[in-house]
């Protein structure tokens, strides 16, 4: 059973975010980019599910020079093969058009499974494997953090407000990832040894008839900073917690009136 | 300027909350405003819409809809979009509604705009306001000239506003619903228990709760307040409680109007997943924790001191 993880390669969750100098994008000084948190569970199912009824783990990602690192993580955690599709920094958050890339890599694969992160921590967009899945004409299942593979189905439990719904789908199809799924590995030092002699699948974005100079379907304006809060009101609590208890609760009803 | 359509979620015969603030956002933006509702037996539901702003509701009551699937609901919404021809797609940012949102704007052959918390129309266009790198920057950005505008609101910033009204009901028929990805079945968490991205009041533990038999303490406060329970991501990993209860930059992100953050000392994760709340209360015996610098209200002491007396008087109200 063929699996195809797609990755994308993003800041560092500990990262502090500064806006860089063209006021659209983060100054990226200073960064350490790593593998999407998602798509740690995305490329830790499809191992497991390789391991246990054979094939083959293809992660795809579209980045920039700075995704060869993430895609070397997770050829050293086990994947077989890896794709890196060059440009993507005038794409950023541009889902459809990432999602077209990643179809124009994966379309003409052997493949019974394709997974993503529920989203890409950072652009936050959580779209890209939906649209992936319209763009193959695939099923998909978003959101899962139970999953039973059978040979030509799936079962799986995806996470929705106060529930989850059971899904059966056919294969192929596409699943995005939730956190609950698996305990992501980390690579071994044998792995990553051998992660670096892997060869990587360079592919110019052009050659998949994308023009990333087009303007897509995603214009950023302007990125900012969140605006600064005033100093809170502290209550000391310490010696009478009872009275510091009232206080607040008698402050959040009448200063706050959100009570 | 043109039309927005609103896709309209409902479960068990009730219009989601998030889905009526989306209908009033599309409503006083202007223009017309247009529902698609997809389900089985919904007239009731599809007749009541009228009274958040639907001038025309489209209605696709079929017994394969009456479960949600994105193949399904997807042709719906398309083919309400091929009757109404709007300019703008807005969905709730529910569960749902971030699913489907992105299905059927590639079904469109359109881009879409995920968890806008603030829009500007100018001209047809809409420029969204939406968090990113989990609320540690906001971003300002639109469809790049893309014909419909899809876009997902994020469920509990934009006011529900009820108008007198009463829509015209259109029901779509000729569906040919093509449905590979099946719901067998919706396991409702037991207790009716609210979700933290549905909350508008959410009270959260972390490590300094010492065990995950002390949550009851967190909802004992969260009860009193009609809250969620929420937790951070030491809590989880140590496996005190679930991870649908994840506030942080690999939880959930929320606003709701009050969070209250009891032992948890504010790590930059988390504090992305929250600081949008409306009034941020941290209860912490270490001064110089983290969150009080983002909180409204800090209580410096022993939240196992400090939240019962709390409790006591929000009673007491």
């Amino acid at each position: 059973m063929n699996c195809i993880v797609c990755m994308a390669s993003v800041p560092d969750t500990a990262s502090v975010i500064k806006i860089g100098g063209d006021g659209k994008g983060i100054d990226e000084s200073g960064i350490k980019w790593i593998v999407s948190p998602y798509d740690e569970y995305a490329l830790e199912e499809a191992l497991q599910i390789t391991e246990a009824k054979g094939g083959e783990v293809t992660v795809v990602t579209y980045g920039p020079d700075h995704a060869e690192a993430a895609l070397r993580d997770c050829l050293a955690r086990g994947a077989h093969q890896a794709v890196h599709v060059l440009g993507g920094e005038a794409t950023l958050g541009d889902s459809f058009t990432i999602a077209k890339v990643l179809a124009g890599v994966i379309k003409d694969r052997q493949y019974d499974l394709v997974l993503c992160g529920f989203k890409g921590v950072g652009t936050d967009c959580g779209q890209v494997g939906q649209m992936l899945a319209e763009i193959l004409d695939l099923p998909h299942v978003a959101n899962v953090t139970e999953l039973e593979m059978g040979d030509a189905s799936l079962a799986a439990g995806r996470d929705i407000e106060g529930g989850k719904e059971k899904v059966e789908s056919p294969l192929p199809a596409v699943i995005t990832c939730q956190k609950g799924l698996n305990e992501p590995r980390y690579a071994a030092l044998k792995g990553i040894m051998a992660a670096k002699k892997k060869p990587i699948d360079k592919i110019e974005v052009a050659s998949l008839g994308i023009d990333e100079s087009s303007g897509g379907f995603y214009a950023v304006e302007k990125l900012e900073l969140p605006p600064q809060k005033a100093a809170g009101t502290i209550i000391q609590g310490e010696d009478d917690a009872a009275t510091a208890a009232a206080e607040l609760v008698k402050l959040l009803r009448e200063e706050a009136k959100v009570i | 300027m043109a039309g927005i359509l609103v896709f309209v979620e409902q479960r068990g015969g009730e219009v989601r909350k998030a889905s009526q603030q989306a209908l009033s956002e599309a409503k006083r933006q202007g223009g017309t405003v247009s529902a698609v509702l997809p389900g089985s037996g919904i007239s009731d539901v599809a007749s009541g819409l009228g009274a958040w702003g639907a001038d025309t509701i489209y209605v696709a009551d079929d017994a394969n809809l009456a479960l949600y699937s994105a193949e399904g609901y997807a042709e719906v919404v398309v083919k309400a979009v091929e009757k109404a021809q709007p300019s703008a797609l807005f969905f709730a940012g529910t569960a749902m509604g971030r699913d489907l949102a992105p299905r059927v704007a590639a079904r469109l052959g359109v881009g879409a705009v995920a968890d806008a918390v603030g829009l500007t129309l100018e001209g047809d266009t809409f420029n969204v306001h939406r968090p990113v790198y989990s609320g540690k920057a906001f971003a300002t950005v639109n469809t790049a000239g893309n014909l419909p505008q899809v876009i997902s609101l994020r469920p509990n910033v934009f006011a529900a506003e009820e108008v007198a009204g009463a829509g015209e009901l259109v029901a779509l028929d000729g569906l040919s619903l093509s449905i590979r990805a099946v719901v067998k079945e919706l396991v409702e968490t037991a207790g009716g228990e609210l979700d933290v991205a549905e909350a508008d009041v959410i009270v959260s533990g972390g490590r300094g709760i010492k065990g995950p038999e002390n949550f009851a303490l967190i909802k004992e406060l969260a009860d009193a307040l009609g809250g969620a329970v929420g937790a951070s991501r030491a809590a989880v990993d140590a496996g005190w409680i679930e991870h649908s209860h994840q506030v942080g930059q690999t939880g959930k992100v929320v606003s709701p109007s009050l969070y209250i953050a009891a032992g948890i000392s504010g790590a930059i994760q988390h504090l992305a997943g929250m600081s949008s709340s409306k009034i941020i209360v941290a209860i912490n015996k270490d001064p110089d924790a983290p969150i009080f610098k983002i909180a409204d209200y800090g209580v410096v002491g022993d939240l196992f001191d400090v939240i019962p007396p709390m409790v006591e008087a929000i009673k007491a109200l």
